[in-house]
């Protein structure tokens, strides 16, 4: 029989004949860095190598990037003479970058608009804003972003979308994708569930029809077969159809992720809410939509993600979003055209949206599991 | 006032008196899954305050039974008529038999992503249109009769077997039912909580509570029930008072199967 002094560790609870025999648990060792770089001849290797690279690839970057780069400059003669970056050229360009051709003495207003749309965008982070006001808010703040970019009322002048460029389109064209892509997505994922034919047969061939199809595809598609299909005299802005392929094509993709979703919610959820009298919408909203969206939030990331990059696609139907934006900016003569320096930038604009939803997810992921230990 | 009412098949039947004592009534009930015939024939009619036991081996038709009584599953064939209105495809008549009668499940079937309060106020708050506060209330109420108001800001994954199946009944009590059907509500639970929770069902079953309950506690049966019913391959095979039930049962299967479950 086993007795406290044998154990390896003193009891840290003792009351008396019926005490509660409580060990503390065996302290976790940590293996020494030395024994994680070099403890076997698999991990010295792999050691060897990766120090090898980097000091190869480390002191040249170093050296390009900062210690022979140009940071200052009024044209493109001294970035020509120099072999490091030329990080004059983003100061020189930033504006085309961020804006296009938008009219350079009317950059105010991509400017405003773009900030009223990060600042909706960070209210509409908590989950405890999450109420009809914030619906009514993003219709406001996407009419003001419209009003604000394309003017010609309340005298602004009149900037047409052709004009529009940069951040601005990449930003409204990833909020709309996704915005209207969402509902219309989780309206696609009810319909293929349905037990009702019609809905469910509309929606597995809408799906599987987009999912089907490439992007690129699908974008000239609606620039250039739309307007034939349309009426004499009818048209649809450029930017609006690019928008609306992309808004198609992220439904589709969305409406697989929440059907996956919806399928891991077992039956006796809905049961449970029509027994209680429920109506069919207030069991979906109520009941079986919230659950099953906790459930796909890593998915669903990824898809945002993606969508959010996507956008950068609408360049092969003449739109400038920011990458395109980036690549015309690269075009001016006087400058050595600086490739790596402004796709860095524009690299580094994209992380920076995208870690940010990686993250926001995890804080959703980590809301979600506190409450329910299953 | 008797009124016509409309048969499953579309005929109009005999006219009901919405005031009849009973408060379900099954009348020559058949149901199939495609080709199996999983209820035959059931004839069934149960009087207000009445307490029902339903006992019988798995697969016998005993959950489904109770399910078509407020249309988790659908008849196929004879009248279901449960407070005086009867079940057809009407989908308001089927809501507003729902809202008479509360069903607890043997999974609890509590809703995971909301608080035990926002479990039992779910319901008031969208189906009876009740203010937060107000719904609150009655909430808070029935959390106390079931002892876990002090549960009610927990989520359900916190609690136990036994507390969840509790908060199962309040949540169902909240709509101030008619009529209460349990489906093996103690078959999921640890030996040692089954006991709370057949203590709640004597104190409903006390106070006046129409209830069919499915389950196998058999001292419950004795404890509460006014007639205790065996079922086997889809139909009644035998009903009756409790002490008739097991003292002297009249079938050889109900023999059976009593010898099975009472050891």
């Amino acid at each position: 029989m086993t007795t406290a002094s044998n154990l390896p560790l003193e009891p840290i609870a003792d009351a008396g004949d019926n005490a509660v025999l409580a060990l503390r648990p065996p302290a976790r060792r940590k293996a020494p860095i030395a024994q994680v770089l070099f403890g076997t001849i698999g991990n010295t290797l792999l050691t060897l190598a990766t120090a090898a690279i980097l000091l190869a690839a480390v002191p040249r970057l170093i050296q390009w990037g900062i210690l022979d780069s140009i940071w200052t400059a009024t044209d493109g003669s001294a970035c020509r003479e120099a072999s490091g970056a030329c990080w004059a050229f983003l100061r020189a360009k930033f504006r085309q970058i961020l804006f296009g051709i938008y009219p350079p003495d009317q950059q105010w207003r991509p400017l405003l608009a773009v900030t009223m749309l990060f600042c909706v965008i960070l209210y509409s982070l908590p989950p405890r804003n999450w109420d009809r006001f914030l619906v009514f808010l993003w219709c406001i703040a996407v009419a003001c972003f419209l009003v604000l970019m394309q003017g010609g009322v309340l005298g602004l002048t009149l900037v047409p979308t052709a004009y529009w460029g940069g951040l601005p389109v990449t930003l409204i064209l990833a909020v709309s994708a996704l915005g209207i892509g969402f509902p219309f997505g989780v309206i696609l994922a009810l319909g293929r569930r349905s037990a009702l034919p019609v809905p469910r047969i509309l929606s597995v061939g809408l799906i599987e029809v987009i999912r089907g199809l490439p992007l690129v595809s699908l974008l000239f598609m609606s620039s250039i077969m739309l307007p034939i299909m349309l009426p004499e005299g009818l048209t649809i802005d450029k930017l609006a159809r690019a928008g609306v392929a992309l808004t198609i094509f992220s439904a589709a993709y969305l409406a697989e992720v929440v059907r996956g979703g919806l399928q891991a919610i077992p039956e006796g959820q809905a049961e449970a809410a029509r027994a209680l009298g429920l109506s069919w919408v207030d069991t979906i909203r109520q009941v079986i939509l919230p659950q099953a969206l906790q459930k796909v939030i890593p998915p669903l990331t990824n898809t945002v993600i993606v969508m959010v990059k996507n956008t950068a696609l609408v360049l092969v139907v003449g739109l400038f979003d920011l990458l395109s934006s980036g690549k015309a900016a690269l075009a001016d003569p006087s400058w050595p055209s600086p490739f790596a320096e402004t796709y860095l930038f524009i690299a580094m604009i994209y992380f920076v949206i995208c870690f940010g939803i990686s993250r926001y997810s995890l804080y959703l992921e980590r809301r979600a599991a506190a409450g329910q230990v299953r | 006032m008797p009124f016509s009412v409309k048969l499953i098949d579309g005929s109009v039947g005999r006219s009901v008196d919405p005031k009849a004592e009973a408060a379900v009534q099954m009348i020559d009930v058949h149901k199939w899954y495609g080709e199996f015939h999983v209820l035959r024939d059931i004839n069934l009619s149960i009087r207000r305050g009445e307490r029902i036991v339903i006992c019988g081996p798995s697969g016998s038709g005993k959950s489904t039974m109770i399910r078509c009584i407020n249309r988790l599953e659908e008849h196929q064939k004879g009248r279901i008529i449960v407070d005086g209105t009867e079940l057809t495809n009407d989908l308001k008549r089927i809501d507003e038999v729902r809202r008479e009668v509360g069903m607890v499940f043997q999974h609890f079937n509590l809703f995971p992503h909301l608080t035990v309060l926002e479990n039992c106020t779910l319901a008031s708050i969208w189906v009876k249109k009740m203010r937060k506060k107000e719904a609150e209330e009655v909430a808070m109420h029935y959390l106390t009769r079931v002892k876990i108001p002090e549960q009610a800001n927990k989520y359900p994954g916190q609690l136990s077997g036994g507390q969840q199946q509790r908060v199962a009944i309040a949540r169902s009590l909240c709509m101030s039912p008619k009529i209460m059907l349990f489906d093996e509500p103690t078959s999921a639970l640890d030996p040692e909580m089954v006991k709370e929770v057949l203590d709640t069902m004597v104190g409903l079953a006390d106070e006046g509570m129409t209830m069919l309950c499915v389950t196998h506690e058999m001292g419950f049966a004795r404890q509460v029930a006014d007639r205790v019913i065996f079922m086997d391959y889809g139909q009644i095979v035998e009903m009756n008072t409790p002490d008739e039930f097991f003292r002297n049962p009249q079938h050889e299967r109900t023999r059976l199967f009593l010898s099975q479950i009472l050891h």
